[in-house]
């Protein structure tokens, strides 16, 4: 904690957990997609759905699927936004989950090339958790770094991912395996210190047996 | 080095001879590992954020996005002339609405320390800093000292409405504002602890009870009110009253408090003035 959590952040009001934290999981939907979403559903659960109009959670979780940060004035015209980009964005209202914490979100987004389906829940403070990505459970903040690699469950793939991250000097954090089912697909989280090069991504995605490398920015500063 | 409590501060700021923002500056540039005027810098940007939320907010009606409230600072601040309190906390407790107003309507503030509070900090010290002819530069330096304060009550009570009810939010901004305002205005690092200690007693206790659980019943009209209790602590310990009890037990006892309080009356808008008649009523045409 230093003087700038207390005095700050700068951010769009009203509330640090259905505003804030709604961009970000936005924006980490995003970055998990990849590229600029061309359709969006977004569905809404528990009190996110009751209070989220009152609060602006729907501006606010367009807003992050934009790419707009928790401190931009645009939040408020996100809708118009999208579509002047040409962009279609659903929210579903009315839905509840019993196992889904109170402020929880999914984002199904279609892109020119990807799609991706992203749930995760604003936990107060502007600060949220990803914790499924394509059906893979996650555990996943967007405070550091990230390398996502979606690859088939094979001996020797985790160890290739690693060993070329220590080529490149990049120290793992916090590393996260979850799988369908032994021998199928897998879903590897890799939470680093560093800034990730540009590129890392495709260099990832030409190891053997990894069908698709993700870099997600950190999301924190601005909240 | 490894500062817990305020006394710590103002031992070592009487020790070196200097203001509290003095030292907390050097503490965290070290910590963040940047320069004394990097930190100056981005505290000024982000009290530019706090003028134009605040110029905002009073120069017209500014409704919130739910309907519920809107143009509470810009009235008051019309009001002054024929006011019965003074013109400073007038304007103190218009300005505070004013930001509040802007944070309910999906508009820029600075959460200081939280986005329900935010006015608080703003308008008290645009306003006193107007009547003392002080400079921007001048408060931002003493935002390090509401900044320290806030720093000291996360570490050992708590900001979070959630947690410890609005005297963790609002009661904190209030103990920031008048710290920040005792600097301004000259008053002692030792003043600045009573100050502090002063304005949080007075809001000891206070509950988070916000209609329909948005942030505006009775959030913006707390900002108003908190910000004459900010400037009033801080005139009462510059008069060189003295808190019985020292700041960091009274912020200990706040956070105990806190603790005590029912979930019912911590942010979750099930007790209070959420579910009086019309809390209530309010929530249903709202969110059915
Ligand atoms: S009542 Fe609750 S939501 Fe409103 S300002 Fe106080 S702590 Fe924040």
């Amino acid at each position: 904690m230093n003087i700038f959590d207390i005095i700050g952040p700068v951010m769009i009001g009203p509330s640090s957990s259905h505003t804030a934290g709604a961009v970000r999981m936005g924006n980490l939907a995003r970055n998990i997609l990849g590229e600029e979403p061309a359709e969006a559903q977004i569905v809404l659960f528990n009190s996110f759905s009751k209070t989220g109009k009152g609060h602006g959670t729907d501006k606010a979780l367009v807003a992050g699927i934009l790419g707009l940060s928790t401190d931009d004035d645009g939040i408020k015209e996100s809708f118009e936004i999208a579509r002047k980009k040409g962009i279609k964005a659903d929210l579903v209202f009315g839905n509840t989950h019993p196992e889904f914490p109170p402020n929880t979100a999914k984002f199904i987004l279609k892109g020119k090339n990807n799609s991706t389906v992203v749930i995760g829940s604003s936990v107060g403070g502007g600060r949220v958790i990803i914790f499924s990505i394509n059906g893979f459970n996650t555990e996943f903040t967007g405070e550091f770094n990230t390398i996502i690699t979606i690859h088939d469950d094979r001996p020797g793939v985790i160890a290739r991912v690693a060993s070329f991250l220590a080529e490149k000097s990049i120290n793992i954090a916090q590393m996260k395996v979850s799988r369908e089912s032994r021998g199928k697909t897998a879903l590897m989280m890799i939470e680093v210190d560093e800034e990730i090069p540009e590129g890392l991504d495709s260099a990832l995605s030409s190891i053997n047996h990894i069908q698709r490398a993700m870099i997600i920015k950190s999301v924190l500063g601005g909240v | 080095m490894n500062i817990r409590t305020l006394d710590e501060i103002i031992t070592e700021a009487e020790a070196q001879k200097v203001s509290i923002s003095t030292i907390i500056k050097i503490i965290e540039s070290k910590e963040l590992e940047t320069s004394v005027e990097n930190l100056t810098k981005k505290m000024k940007e982000y009290f530019q954020v706090m003028k134009e939320s605040a110029q905002k907010g009073i120069e017209r009606p500014i409704s919130s996005l739910s309907g519920i409230t809107g143009g509470e600072g810009y009235r008051l601040w019309k009001a002054s002339e024929n006011a019965i309190s003074d013109n400073v906390t007038l304007k103190a407790a218009a300005r505070a609405m004013a930001v509040s107003n802007v944070n309910a309507s999906m508009g820029r503030i600075v959460a200081s320390p939280t986005a329900g509070s935010c006015g608080i900090i703003p308008g008290v010290l645009i306003s006193v800093a107007e009547k003392l002819g002080k400079s921007d530069d001048q408060i931002t330096d003493v935002l390090f000292t509401a900044g320290a304060v806030g720093k000291i009550i996360a570490m050992n009570a708590t900001l979070a409405g959630a947690e410890g009810g609005c005297q963790a939010e609002c009661g904190s901004a209030v103990a920031m504002a008048a710290a920040a305002t005792v600097e301004l205005s000259g008053g002692t690092p030792r003043q600045v602890g009573h100050a502090v200690a002063i304005a949080l007693k007075s809001l000891m206790g206070l509950v988070c009870d916000p209609v329909a659980g948005l942030v505006e019943v009775p959030c913006i009209k707390r900002n108003g009110m908190g910000a004459v209790q900010a400037i009033m602590a801080a005139d009462m310990a510059l008069a060189g009253i003295e808190s019985i009890i020292p700041a960091d037990e009274v912020i200990k006892a706040m956070g105990e408090v806190g603790r005590m309080m029912p979930e019912q009356l911590r942010e979750t808008a099930t007790g209070g003035l959420a579910t009086t008649p019309t809390g209530k009523r309010i929530k249903r045409e709202l969110f059915g």
